[in-house]
């Protein structure tokens, strides 16, 4: 599970003023910092630190992780449908990566 | 929430080609008739049927279901060129979806050419050494977890049916031998549990049937998925048993009966579990 890839699940369709459940999930190894390895020596820190939700350009949902989330961190929330637009979903890793994907939703 | 897709839904999911893998029908996992006269049980029942709710509910929802991370990436080695023969999968059997539908639920099966039995994980590292002159790929490797369980998800549904006569019989009086037979330090066989005990508890943890229709599994306790040669080992760790080797001729022959205990089940895999 070398690379990270990212996975949404969000409905293509929507009413506006519906409550739509979106879930996502990265695929990470989310190393804490405080493993030793073979050798005694601690493996170095590695985790998702960020990861933000935006419909339309505004926020709608974000987090700050911490070393103590699992692998592969899941993370499920809702939201109320204004209006059809695009989601963007953003992951931020320790090394500096970006891993980001969008999801378009319709009205309808 | 499979059962309330209405019929109209279904077929607009199916005009999309939403669903990259087949449906499973839960209510099969409840129980089935065994095929077979001798068989030992009088309704065959799914590991599904005696773990909660909440960990059922992450094997119904394919996005919910963590196996499916190695499931994408065995997607993604199956078109991926590799060994001195510059070859992939997808090269000598073309589309997965079609190709390996219903392998899942015929394995282990006789190989002509090496004279014995072989499991779906075996016959992966047969495919990698012999026609992509690649290297084998370890037991319980992320590579060959993915791939095991990328093939078996196109069955998902079929029943189980594997073959046991002919040149199988005596491999699978062997499994049979070694289900029956008590080992390790409580003395204990497969059938001690799994046949005479099933539904009830043990310490904490309720007894299945011991059914592998599900496998490669993704364990809770193990955070990950896992062959069945890994859980076997686990239960004879458990009873106290030295574990047979994983791929070892004992668990090839113990993993066709088993599956033959399994019989007319709809292939799960990948299933979640405890």
């Amino acid at each position: 599970m070398a690379k990270s890839k990212p996975r949404v699940k969000v409905p293509k369709t929507a009413t506006v003023g519906e409550v739509i459940t979106i879930k996502t999930l990265i695929s990470h190894k989310m190393e804490s910092g405080l493993r030793k390895g073979k050798d005694g020596n601690l493996i170095p820190r590695q985790i998702i630190n960020k990861f933000t939700a935006e419909f339309e350009g505004q926020q709608i949902f974000a987090v700050d992780i911490d070393p103590a989330i699992s692998a592969n961190p899941f993370l499920e929330f809702t939201m109320k449908v204004p209006g059809p637009g695009e989601f963007t979903f953003t992951w931020v890793d320790d090394d500096g990566s970006v891993y980001t994907t969008k999801s378009k939703l319709k009205i309808g | 929430m499979k059962k309330i897709l209405t019929a109209g839904a279904v077929i607009l999911m199916a005009t999309l080609a939403m669903p990259a893998h087949a449906e499973l029908d839960t209510d099969k996992l409840k129980g089935v008739k065994p095929t077979a006269e001798n068989h030992p049980l009088e309704k065959i029942i799914s590991g599904y049927e005696f773990r909660n709710k909440e960990t059922q509910m992450l094997q119904d929802d394919d996005f919910d279901n963590p196996a499916y991370i190695w499931v994408d990436a065995g997607e993604e080695l199956w078109s991926t060129a590799d060994g001195a023969a510059g070859k992939s999968c997808a090269d000598c059997h073309g589309d997965a979806t079609t190709s390996m539908k219903g392998v899942k639920a015929s394995y282990p099966k006789w190989n002509e050419a090496k004279g014995k039995p072989m499991t779906l994980q075996q016959q992966v590292n047969d495919c990698r050494t012999e026609r992509m002159q690649a290297d084998e790929w370890g037991w319980e490797s992320d590579e060959m977890l993915g791939m095991a369980a990328y093939v078996a998800s196109q069955s998902r549904g079929m029943p189980v049916a594997v073959k046991t006569d002919g040149q199988m019989t005596p491999w699978f009086e062997k499994g049979k031998d070694i289900y029956y037979t008590r080992v390790g330090q409580l003395d204990m066989s497969c059938a001690n549990c799994h046949e005479d005990n099933y539904g009830k508890n043990i310490r904490a943890d309720m007894l299945s049937q011991g059914q592998i229709n599900g496998f490669p599994t993704y364990r809770l306790k193990w955070q990950k998925l896992g062959s069945v040669h890994r859980r076997f080992k686990g239960c004879m760790k458990n009873i106290r048993a030295k574990p047979f080797d994983v791929g070892s001729d004992e668990f090839v022959a113990l993993e066709l009966y088993v599956a033959w205990r399994g019989q007319n089940l709809p292939v799960e895999s990948p299933a979640v579990r405890q």
